[in-house]
């Protein structure tokens, strides 16, 4: 655990007695002790999480010292997902401030504010239950500007007297943005979608797929085990492996250069040219293996591609939905008749 | 680097007469869609808006309105297999959604 546990505000009073009672209600805030320094098993936590092999690293809710705060230093609000608070917490090295973590369910400030869990209503309740009104005397939270989507800054206010102040998008930038006098500038604000943010999600990208991915490479062997038993299935296999390399990782890194809008088009184009490439290497002539091959492969990554979207950072909900309504319908014949023409090809070994 | 999906698609309107001009929405906006210029709010970039939403619940007058949602294709998939409203896949384990 990153905590080190319970760590209270003020030394509980062992002694019974009516004053004990009285002293312990107004004491009942469990404030934790947390550090700045991000120790070797955050950097194991992070890894796993971005392999996707564990998906959920939840912190409890609540408030979290760092360094030594007091009742003017500032307020820092997190989502439970162990990542964004670390973040956090590195990003406040050197400085006395609170921290305080609200409950999303173990996921990210971005992600739950859009579900509204990192939310007007989570904000109130938890700066009602950890009296925050009691632990510091000014009235400024400072809430990661991703989880504006959730927060509605003047309805806190309203509830609660707390002003909402948004900060800077990446928390790498907070000290800035607090020596500035909590002025962002432009980049502060503008969500990235760069080489690396792309990079980091291609492992999830891969997992997501793998079981799809050895299904379909297990009917294809059927297919032709039971059908011609020709070398066919080799190419299969090996067209198979590029177009899920095209929709995983090609693509994700190839985004912005590749023409087009539309997410789909750009895994289409970019494993066309892979299986293109393949069959002139290859030398393939069959034509219902070479006809199936450039129907389905580049079908099936722009597939893989269209539901980059949901990790991308700039899609919107009305952009998907026409983008799926415009090219599903391809994708859904294209991959029908490629696999038909590849079932064909391997069951007559022609 | 100016990513850039779909044209004239976004349900981002701008109510210009009742906007007070706090800013809060330039602030809360990941995609500078608005900008004040001469002293009047305008939206430079309305074909970057992501529907997120932020920038419609955080306005004090409720000048701007956005039909905001996850631009997700696989949530969206499964909202239309489930039957139910398409919702990020992050609670159920098994996607690339965020
Ligand atoms: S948040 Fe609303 S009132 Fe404030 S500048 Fe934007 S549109 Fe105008
Ligand atoms: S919905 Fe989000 S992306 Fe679109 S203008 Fe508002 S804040 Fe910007």
């Amino acid at each position: 655990m990153i905590t080190n546990k319970l760590t209270n505000l003020k030394p509980k009073c062992s002694c019974s007695g009516p004053s004990s009672t009285l002293l312990n209600t107004s004491m009942s805030i469990n404030i934790q002790q947390t550090t700045a320094e991000l120790g070797i098993v955050d950097h194991f936590t992070h890894l796993r999480l971005r392999l996707g092999i564990s998906r959920y690293s939840k912190v409890d809710p609540g408030i979290y010292k760092v360094g030594n705060p007091d009742q003017d230093s500032l307020v820092f609000i997190s989502a439970n997902y162990v990542m964004s608070f670390n973040k956090l917490r590195n990003a406040l090295k050197g400085m006395n401030a609170w921290i305080m973590v609200l409950d999303t369910k173990g996921i990210n400030v971005w992600c739950a504010a859009g579900k509204g869990t990192f939310g007007t209503n989570e904000l109130i309740k938890r700066i009602t239950d950890v009296k925050l009104s009691e632990i510091v005397k000014h009235k400024i939270i400072i809430v990661p500007q991703l989880g504006a989507p959730g927060v509605s800054a003047h309805e806190v206010g309203k509830a609660t007297n707390f002003k909402v102040i948004y900060g800077p998008v990446r928390a790498e930038d907070l000290k800035t943005f607090v020596n500035n006098g909590f002025k962002a500038t432009k980049e502060m604000r503008q969500v990235n979608f760069n080489l690396t943010d792309r990079i980091v999600l291609i492992p999830v990208e891969i997992k997501m797929i793998l079981k799809y991915a050895i299904a379909a490479s297990l009917l294809f062997y059927f297919i032709n085990h039971f059908g011609s038993n020709s070398n066919f299935i080799n190419d299969v296999l090996i067209m198979l492996l590029l177009a899920i390399v095209s929709g995983t990782i090609l693509s994700p890194i190839l985004l912005p250069f590749v023409p087009f809008r539309a997410f789909s088009l750009k895994g289409f184009l970019i494993s066309l040219i892979a299986i293109l490439a393949y069959i002139a290497y290859a030398g393939l002539t069959s034509p219902y293996l070479v006809a199936g091959s450039i129907l389905l492969f580049p079908a099936l990554s722009a597939f893989i591609s269209l539901n980059f979207t949901g990790a991308s950072t700039y899609t919107s909900v009305s952009g998907v939905r026409k983008e799926m309504r415009r090219y599903i319908p391809f994708i859904i014949g294209f991959l029908t008749v490629g696999f038909i023409l590849i079932t064909i090809s391997l069951v007559r070994g022609i | 680097m100016n990513n850039l999906y779909l044209k004239n698609i976004v349900t981002l309107k701008l109510d210009k007469e009742a906007c007070v001009k706090c800013g809060m929405c330039i602030n809360v906006c990941p995609h500078e869609v608005f900008e004040l210029k001469n002293s009047k709010l305008e939206m430079i970039n309305r074909d970057r808006c992501m529907e997120c939403g932020a920038c419609q619940i955080n306005c004090p007058v409720g000048a701007i309105s956005v039909k905001a949602g996850v631009g997700c294709a696989y949530a969206m998939i499964k909202g239309a297999l489930t039957g139910t409203e398409p919702s990020c896949g992050c609670g159920d384990g098994d996607s690339g959604c965020c």
